[in-house]
């Protein structure tokens, strides 16, 4: 360069001077080319060599995707270990229009074979046509077994069709579970923090317990996701599996609930708003706790439609409440009896007797009594629900002294349950009312709590605890969860012949010259003794209680325990706005009488339920469809269920199973279950699915099951 | 002219042929791996392609120097022609107007005014008395010849071509001797007005592109993200690649455009550096021989002719290479002879033939001896 410098001065170019110039200016850029090569080729060795590691990971990161698998939720077994909620194998088909070559004919093939209507086939295309091809779009979910077994074998004939199954959850008895079980649900905001951003939460298709015992043992039940690792294309389309980690599903929980009787007692209650809560006296196990009318927790956890929503909020009977926790009652004249032992043990004898002359005078006021019942003792006080009796003799012992009494029976009590709440009411007492209402308690205010008025109120669980209580004389506490373990419960300062005495009288109220007379059950040897109850809603000014206005009819109550000298199981039966004791004591004793012979019992139902229009999962789908159709919605039919596995827990299968075990031990009237801590877990684990194909766990001897919807 | 005789094989350019057909070759196996190991769409039409333009460059090679000396303008000026149609009905695609829609083929003009812009130079130059070579004669018509095509193609717009026609033609006014200070104040020029450009003259996705280019990993989803993949691809083929049809990152679509402008990360994702080191070296030698060629060549058009030829090759395979490798912004050019793609085929096919041709006149041409 400095030669061409030199050169300029003389502007001097010869053809000599120019083809040297372009020799050495194509030695300069080829040299330059060169340079450029080797810095390339360097470039591209720190690239690939020096940073190769880096680059490497980088380019797994963009391939692999990690996806979780969602863990299938543990069952809620019975006591018998039959399933009360269970998951449904769930099976879908999508197609993936990229794949499929001729979309047209491959959905025209499915709609036959799925049985779908023209609109569906229409959506479908549209779907098909309109979105991206890589996407799969639904053809139909909740199909049957046997569809995705007939789409999977054309499968070579179906390019792009990918049958698949997930599983939902189910709830063989539908509205009979929906409050003791609650339902499932995708997690909301707050639930995904409250848990520490757990990712499998915002899992699609991932459900969480939304409510009640769903709620209460989401840990136990949530079992641990699995993983899946897939290459994926830059757009997200899944190429391939490259691994995958098995689910562990969650474990099962075994609630003290009996099915059949939970479905039966749901069932009975038929036309009603509700509760039927039932006991074991020995164990305090809760063997049912209905709570009528209700939701269907698989609408829920398939995710509710806004109308079917729209219905349950409207209704005035508040299916979205479970009464026998959250339904606050003034327990009327069950508490009779209760109050009678608060009297025995303030040392009132029971042959100490009054003259009811149509009410009675205390203070300087006189109170009408129901009836004119002339000379009462304390049996018959409590058979013929004479009102003066008590008027009188809380007023002798003072209402504070029976209160504590009420408290020591349960009511105004909170039970150590799995529940997400329960409202414990009120025990009214002096101490109370000045505390609450800042006000002196007034004689009027002990005659009206002595009859289970006024202020007191109480949940059907409370009147349940009460019931056992009463009958055994022990502080019998409830339980949900079932536990080998018998439990030992304080015993109440009574003795054998006073608590005799008010079994005796109890009795009489079913068997004898009682209220309840049509309570009697249906067999020889097993009788049942119980109290009525009616609790007035609003003042006789208003209404007679009886017909009128539901809202404004009386809340028919009824406790009850039997056999009534040697008492196993204990309940409350509350009708609410039932117009008095004679809707709730019907219940009872069909209740009663399905759990000594479910033959028995389902005989009383099945008239009921044809005079009803069926039962009350089939009533609830008739009542939507109608809701539905008022709204201008159509409704999809509900989707069949042909798994017999499901039949255990409703009542109809008590039926079936208990015949050839009757034939097996002629008379056993009771259903204790004898089995040991080792069986029973036993049982469990075999129910748990994850651990047998079939999950046949055989306490009903029975059942079938003829597939299995988990594997 | 019927010098040309039945060719000996050996009287081929070998030097230069060889590492054309193992390019072709290896082009063609990464397009088959970039279609999903399948022969279509890419690979089968790259082969076609090449064997069609190989038989147009052996035609263009038994041109006489005359008839080229006589047809560089007018082939000069019918490009020219053909640019400003492109303007007037031209074919809009992909956001630019670069076709015309010839009945039976795209063709895309600015291409073809590479070759034709190096072509008219070298006439010129040939043509201009030697004593000519340091006045603005010398300057002024060259630079109209370039920057009226030029500002043809930044309208279009195509920055890439446009950059493409200009090094091709300051390429030609280097080698044509014209006084080194002209270079350095256009080089002290173009640093002052390149701010002044950027901000004003380019289109702001050109601009985008720049900045990404400067930080790519500033938005690796965004505008980033041709030049991140691109760089995962042939970092993580490692030293001797994931092997053939192996690459996921051209496979599952990571990596943007694995068959033009990105198919040499597509390659080395597959065959590794030492894929990438057969690639640059087969370049180099048909970049070598090019200058050969431009040096043995007896006469000034000549010697111009195959010098702006190889310029051209050179610049394409610069600029894609610096690209792939995030050294240059993402411009859309294309490899030569292993992208798929007909135009860019078709070009550098042309400056093959062209150097071919060059390669024959100097083969028959008397070797005078005294200026070599």
């Amino acid at each position: 360069m400095r030669l061409r410098r030199r050169a300029r001065p003389r502007e001097v170019v010869t053809q000599s001077t120019l083809d040297n110039a372009f020799d050495r200016r194509t030695f300069v850029i080829g040299t330059a080319m060169g340079g450029l090569g080797v810095l390339l080729a360097t470039r591209m060795g720190y690239i690939a060599i020096a940073e190769n590691e880096r680059y490497e990971l980088e380019s797994e990161s963009n391939r692999v995707n990690l996806s979780l698998i969602p863990p299938r939720r543990g069952w809620i077994l019975d006591r018998n270990g039959a399933p009360l909620a269970s998951n449904r194998a769930d099976f879908r088909v999508d197609i993936i229009p990229e794949r499929t070559p001729d979309a047209d004919a491959t959905i025209t093939e499915l709609t036959r074979i799925l049985d779908l209507d023209e609109n569906q086939s229409a959506d479908i295309r549209k779907r098909v046509n309109d979105g991206p091809g890589y996407q799969p779009v639904e053809i139909a979910s909740g199909i049957s077994y046997d569809e995705f077994a007939a789409i999977s074998v054309r499968l070579p004939d179906l390019p792009g069709v990918v049958p698949q199954r997930g599983f939902s959850r189910f709830y063989p008895t539908g509205p009979s579970v929906g409050h003791l079980l609650g339902y499932v649900g995708p997690a909301n905001a707050e639930e995904y923090e409250e848990q520490d951003r757990n990712p499998l939460l915002i899992t699609p298709g991932y459900k969480i317990g939304k409510d009640a015992l769903e709620r209460q043992f989401e840990l136990d039940l949530r079992g641990i996701p699995g993983a899946r690792r897939v290459e994926v294309t830059a757009s997200g389309r899944i190429v391939r599996d490259l691994e995958t980690r098995e689910d562990v599903q969650g474990d099962p929980v075994r609630l003290t609930i009996d099915g059949p009787l939970q479905d039966y007692a749901a069932r009975r209650i038929g036309l009603e708003s509700g509760s039927v809560v039932v006991m074991d006296c020995d164990t305090g196990d809760l063997l049912c706790m209905a709570s009528m009318p209700s939701f269907d927790p698989n609408s829920f956890s398939q995710g509710i439609g806004r109308v079917e929503y729209g219905m349950l909020r409207e209704d005035e009977r508040v299916p979205l409440r479970n009464k026998v926790l959250k339904g606050l009652y003034p327990p009327g004249s069950t508490v009779k009896p209760m109050h009678c032992m608060a009297f025995l043990d303030a040392g009132i004898k029971p042959d100490e007797a009054i003259m009811c002359n149509g009410g009675r005078r205390i203070g300087n006021r006189f109170f009408n009594c129901w009836s004119n019942h002339g000379r009462v003792d304390m049996a018959k006080a409590i058979y013929q629900s004479c009102d003066s009796y008590f008027y009188h003799f809380a007023q002798q012992i003072g209402f504070a002294k029976v209160a504590e009494w009420a408290h020591k029976m349960g009511l105004g009590e909170e039970f150590p349950l799995p529940v997400t709440s329960q409202f414990y009411g009120t025990v009214p007492s002096p101490e109370w009312k000045q505390r609450r209402h800042d006000s002196a308690w007034q004689p009027y205010d002990t005659v009206n709590s002595s009859i289970g008025q006024g202020y007191y109120l109480t949940n059907p669980l409370q009147l349940a605890v009460m019931s056992a209580r009463m009958a055994t004389g022990n502080k019998v506490m409830p339980r949900l969860r079932l536990s080998s373990e018998t439990p030992q419960f304080e015993h109440f300062d009574f003795s054998p012949d006073e608590i005799g005495y008010v079994r005796q009288a109890m009795s009489d109220v079913v068997n004898g010259p009682g209220t309840a007379g049509r309570a009697r059950l249906p067999f020889d040897d097993i009788k049942m003794a119980g109290k009525t109850g009616t609790a007035q809603v609003v003042s006789l000014s208003v209404s007679n209680g009886r017909t009128g206005p539901w809202k404004y009819r009386d809340h028919g109550l009824f406790v009850f325990f039997a056999p009534f000298d040697k008492p196993k199981y204990a309940g409350a039966v509350v009708i609410e706005h039932g117009g008095g004791s004679g809707a709730a004591y019907p219940i009872a004793r069909d209740v009663m009488t399905f759990l000594f012979d479910p033959a028995k019992g389902m005989d009383a139902l099945r008239p009921l339920e044809q005079q009803w229009g069926g039962t009350a999962q089939q009533r609830l789908d008739a009542k939507y469809r109608a809701y539905a159709m008022a709204q201008g919605e159509s409704v999809p039919p509900a989707p069949s269920r042909d798994e017999d596995i499901f039949d255990q827990v409703e009542a109809e299968a008590r039926v079936a199973a208990r015949q050839p075990q009757r034939i097996a031990e002629e008379s056993s009237p009771s259903r204790v279950d004898t089995r040991s801590a080792e069986e029973v877990s036993r049982a469990s684990a075999s129910a748990d699915p994850t651990a047998a194909e079939a999950p046949a766990p055989a306490p009903t001897p029975t059942s079938s099951f003829t597939g299995s919807p988990q594997e | 002219m019927s010098g040309i005789v039945p060719a000996p094989i050996a009287r081929q350019p070998w030097q230069m042929l060889f590492p054309l057909f193992t390019l072709i070759g290896f082009g063609a196996l990464v397009l088959f791996s970039a279609a999903a190991g399948s022969w279509d769409p890419y690979a089968s039409s790259h082969l076609l392609r090449f064997g069609v333009f190989l038989v147009m460059a052996i035609v263009l090679s038994l041109f006489p120097r005359d008839f080229i000396q006589f047809m560089a303008l007018p082939v000069y000026v019918v490009v020219l022609l053909m640019l400003l149609a492109v303007e007037a009905i031209g074919f809009v695609g992909g956001g630019s107007q670069r076709w015309l829609n010839l009945g039976f083929m795209q063709l895309q003009p600015s291409e073809l005014m590479k070759p034709a812009v190096v072509l008219i130079l070298a006439r010129y130059y040939a043509s201009l008395p030697v004593g000519m070579i340091p006045t603005w004669s010398a300057l002024i018509a060259p630079g109209a010849m370039i920057l009226t095509p030029v500002a043809l193609v930044l309208l279009q717009p195509d920055l890439g071509t446009s950059l493409a026609i200009v090094f091709g033609g300051a390429m030609v006014m280097f080698a044509a001797g014209l006084p080194l200070r002209w270079f350095v104040g256009a080089a002290a020029a173009g640093a002052v007005l390149a701010p002044v450009a950027f901000f004003f003259g380019l289109q702001p996705y050109q601009q985008k592109r720049v900045f990404t280019f400067l930080d790519p990993e500033s938005d690796p989803l965004g505008d980033g993200y041709h030049i991140t993949q691109s760089k995962i691809a042939i970092g993580s083929g490692g030293f001797s690649g994931k092997g053939f049809n192996e690459g996921s990152q051209s496979h599952l679509n990571y990596l943007p455009e694995p068959h033009t402008d990105f198919i040499f990360a597509t390659m080395a994702e597959e065959w590794g550096f030492i894929g990438g080191l057969v690639v640059l070296g087969a370049f180099a030698m048909i970049l070598r021989w090019g200058l050969a060629v431009a040096r043995a060549s007896t006469d000034r058009f000549g010697k111009l002719v195959a010098l702006g030829l190889t310029a051209t090759i050179f610049f394409y395979v610069a600029i894609n290479l610096m690209m792939v490798m995030g050294l240059a912004p993402v411009v859309g050019i294309p490899l030569p002879f292993m992208s798929h793609g007909g135009s860019s085929m078709l070009t550098n096919m042309l400056c093959i033939g062209g150097l071919m041709m060059v390669n024959r006149w100097n083969q028959t041409a008397p070797r005078t001896g005294l200026i070599r």
